[in-house]
């Protein structure tokens, strides 16, 4: 098997039973496996909510470690809505030319290092510096700031023996705290000021609201960034023909990044919480009870995708769900495609090998299912272009 | 060459000329608002989603099975909607008028 290769491990269930299950905290999971089930569950937001206490739809639940709700991620339609138009707008600015030229930049600048060290760990030397330095543009704040999230290393919430570690979590509070308190104290053009001086329905949102989106903005972009570069790194690494492919074909760049996202899936899965009696896969799913809708396992769907195991870089038809379905579709997504069709479209211009010398998986485990989602380290060799 | 008129939920009319490609990318060239086509084309976002003009249905033609899946969880659809990434513009869609769905 080679080492890029993520295997999927949900397929006997999702073809036999359509669900999984499993246990999280003293709560039952159900895990919903299909493509079309998750495109419903995710649309029904009456039956599957997400504003339910805050912390309660992630898996592992976070609802003993947060108080404050996520937003728009944990609030529902149609208070919903509200917010996600209020700040759609900002996280669109990916699209725009000058922010693509500044992570271009930065792209260039983590190629740089790569080359000059010769070989490197892409996980904490490569893929967590570059989405620490990309999130600076997306929060629009100076560069150096980086370094501090550097810093807190590749978990913020996840410690070695915990899935959920209240301790690293405050780490993340605390600071955004701090960032709003001096946002307060001397406005800028930031993400921070921008929040704090907007209003939905003729409100001004609440410093609560603020550090809503912001603990959202931090915690929805980070392993999952990090996990899409890294396993981009490493399917480059033994496929150099598809390398290749894209330098000469720079216009399937866009369907490439569709296609690895679909393959990768770096958020396994996200929950709901059941507000009524109902069903879900042919069983009864109980009022308060909790479900997940697998985005990895939809996406893996072989009654949909041909060759579901298989990366097809110029898929043409991919309706895959690697960035959520319906209302609370990723929020980041605007910005984590523009970074790696940048970063795609850089190591095809510059880099000429890339050799993987030593690698540790990371494997997830959710009840009965292990699914390796990336690496906890990936060694790497990189080679110039030549000529 | 086929001529497409896009008309936008405000109201807006937008006519673009284009002989290759799909009425995503024509209308994201053209700046038309409520075509954002997030996912580039591969049916996966429903961010392209328009309804043809009842009498130019038979011209543009019905949706995929995927396609339609998509569509049917959609809010806005109707018997007439369609995404524009999964249309591809010939001289047959010549004259066609589509109303923006978002």
């Amino acid at each position: 098997m080679k080492k890029s290769e993520l295997p999927d491990p949900f397929s006997d269930a999702r073809k036999t039973k359509g669900c999984g299950q499993m246990h999280d905290q003293g709560d039952d999971v159900t895990m919903v496996l299909g493509l079309k089930d998750v495109r419903k569950c995710a649309h029904n937001w009456k039956t599957f909510q997400s504003g339910a206490k805050p912390g309660r739809i992630v898996v592992p639940n976070e609802e003993y470690i947060r108080e404050t709700r996520q937003i728009p991620f944990e609030v529902d339609p149609p208070a919903h809505g509200d917010y996600r138009a209020l700040v759609e707008p900002w996280f669109k600015r990916p699209l725009e030319v000058a922010y693509q030229e500044k992570l271009q930049q930065l792209v260039g600048q983590s190629i740089d290092e790569a080359l000059s060290a010769g070989e490197l760990e892409v996980v904490s030397d490569f893929a967590l510096k570059l989405q620490s330095r990309a999130l600076t543009v997306l929060l629009n704040i100076p560069l150096e700031e980086s370094e501090t999230w550097i810093k807190w290393g590749t978990h913020v919430f996840r410690s070695e023996d915990s899935p959920v570690d209240g301790d690293k979590a405050k780490i993340l509070y605390d600071y955004i705290d701090a960032q709003i308190d001096q946002a307060l104290a001397s406005p800028g053009e930031d993400l921070y000021s921008v929040l704090l001086s907007s209003e939905v329905n003729g409100q001004k949102l609440t410093r609560e609201e603020v550090k809503g989106v912001m603990i959202l903005t931090f915690a929805g972009g980070r392993d999952t960034v990090i996990n899409a570069v890294t396993n981009t790194i490493a399917y480059f690494a033994e496929h150099p023909q598809s390398l290749d492919r894209l330098r000469q074909e720079p216009e399937l760049i866009t369907r490439s990044v569709e296609e690895l996202i679909r393959y990768f899936s770096p958020l396994t899965h996200m929950g709901r919480v059941v507000t009524e009696d109902t069903q879900v896969c042919e069983h009864a799913q109980k009022v308060d009870s909790r479900i997940s809708l697998v985005w990895a396992s939809a996406n893996r769907d072989e009654r949909i995708f041909e060759k579901p195991n298989e990366v097809v870089l110029d898929r043409k038809v991919n309706p895959h769900v690697a960035f959520g379905f319906s209302h609370h579709n990723c929020l980041g997504a605007t910005h984590a495609r523009t970074l790696l069709k940048i970063l795609i479209k850089t190591l095809s211009e510059r880099i000429g090998k890339m050799e993987i010398t030593d690698h540790q998986d990371n494997i997830e485990e959710w009840g009965e299912f292990k699914r390796k989602v990336g690496f906890d380290s990936l060694k790497v060799k990189f080679e110039e272009t030549k000529g | 060459m086929a001529k497409i008129t896009f008309i936008t939920q405000t109201g807006t009319q937008i006519t673009a000329e284009a002989s290759s490609g799909n009425i995503m990318e024509l209308a994201k060239e053209n700046n038309v608002e409520g075509i954002d086509g997030d996912c580039g084309g591969v049916c996966s976002c429903a961010t392209c989603h328009v309804h043809v003009a009842p009498e130019h249905f038979d011209k543009v033609g019905k949706a995929s099975e995927i396609e339609e899946d998509m569509l049917e969880l959609d809010d806005n659809a109707n018997e007439y909607s369609r995404l524009g990434c999964q249309i591809e513009i010939s001289e047959d869609l010549n004259g066609i008028v589509l109303q923006v769905a978002n």
